[in-house]
């Protein structure tokens, strides 16, 4: 049992990333880094704040995306697909 | 880049429009900010206890009075000196136009430096689809089902931002999730304000309006290219469109992409594509007007 604490605060700041959402996946994201131009639109677009934008071109943290495709579906060189999970 | 203060791991849907604007208005405000957050999908996702997608404090209210909250803790923060933080007050539609609606009408009347922020999502999506102040005419939720003797929500929304505006408000903005960067710089724009100011963003819902998740940006684009959502800025009084669509798309191209509207015949879908071109000239009548005569009255 977890002591709740007093008018039940919570003081660990961001503490939400201790749940990894990316288990909900049905579809994930691939990208294709040839095709990624960096421009960063997926990343804004991520309800998530999974993508981030590296040398390499987009990256997507797995553990928390949940798979919703609609970084492929905005990504204006379509360099996204999603493909179905295999767990 | 810089970590969210609206962090991952919170338990929103996925393809929720809500949970982005919230990334987005979090960006904008900055960490010198305070939020209050009236019960509904946002604060149920994000404060999942222990733990908390914040990295702003938040103060969970009730349906009822975020607006309230947001009041004292601004008169507080004055009390200590700390007149520079921001103190926003959030709350989904049935939170803001509906419940919450009386905290937000005292709040705006007695003139806090406060801003407030409407996620609509057009329905009570966390308590399973029932309609609110702000669902659309037409739209099937559980509350308005769609059968044999109804076609969905029979009233047209409240006008919130323009009641909003009645109350003196200094600074009224609607925004849209469809445009990121407009949302960002009117919450900018609104938290140099001094007094109330009040931003009211289009936040498309995936399982309340019936879309696959991949849709949720172009649902939001295309309530705009329609003009079934206007965005709009009232500044001083001075009203101006935001976006004006070269051409305007039949607002059937986005009813039908959306479930909640499947039963619509074609004359509901004429009586809405009217009631949008109405909605549409009588805003651009009010261009270049000073609505500051408006409170006068």
């Amino acid at each position: 049992m977890t002591e709740t604490t007093t008018g039940g605060t919570i003081k660990d700041p961001k503490s939400s990333k201790k749940n990894k959402t990316g288990t909900w996946r049905t579809f994930k994201p691939n990208v294709d880094k040839e095709k990624c131009i960096k421009c960063g639109k997926c990343g804004e677009l991520c309800p998530e704040g999974a993508i981030r934008i590296t040398e390499e071109g987009a990256k997507v943290n797995m553990d928390y995306c949940k798979g919703c495709g609609i970084c492929a579906k905005e990504c204006p060189v379509k360099a996204i697909k999603m493909e179905k999970e295999e767990k | 880049m810089e970590d969210d203060l609206f962090a991952s791991g919170h338990r929103a849907c996925a393809g929720c429009g809500s949970a982005l604007a919230l990334r987005h208005l979090t960006k904008a405000a900055g960490k010198n900010s305070v939020f209050t957050i009236a019960t509904g999908c946002m604060e149920v996702v994000s404060t999942q206890y222990p733990t908390t997608a914040w990295g702003v404090p938040l103060i969970h209210t009730t349906f009822e009075n975020a607006a309230s909250v947001a009041a004292g803790i601004k008169e507080a923060l004055n009390q200590q000196g700390k007149e520079d933080t921001n103190v926003i007050a959030l709350a989904g539609d049935g939170g803001m136009v509906d419940i919450g609606f009386r905290a937000l009408s005292g709040s705006l009347e007695r003139g806090h430096d406060v801003l407030y922020v409407c996620y609509d999502n057009g329905a009570y999506m966390n308590t399973g689809v029932q309609k609110s102040g702000a669902t659309p005419f037409g739209a099937s939720t559980t509350t308005t089902p769609a059968g044999k003797q109804s076609h969905g929500k029979s009233e047209w929304q409240k006008n919130v931002p323009f009641i909003a505006l009645m109350h003196g408000v200094n600074y009224v903005a609607t925004a849209s999730i469809a445009d990121l960067d407009d949302f960002k710089k009117k919450v900018k724009k609104a938290l140099e304000v001094e007094g109330p100011k009040y931003i009211h963003v289009h936040c498309p819902c995936p399982i309340g309006w019936g879309f696959d998740t991949s849709e949720t940006i172009d649902q939001g684009r295309k309530a705009v290219e329609s003009g079934a959502w206007v965005l709009y800025e009232i500044e001083d009084g001075n009203f101006s469109i935001s976006y004006k669509p070269s051409e305007r798309i039949p607002v059937k191209d986005y009813l039908s992409g959306q479930k909640r509207f499947k039963h619509l015949d074609e004359d509901d879908v004429e009586t809405i594509q009217d009631h949008v071109d109405r909605n549409w000239e009588e805003l651009k009548k009010l261009e270049g007007l000073d609505l500051d005569l408006l409170k006068l009255l």
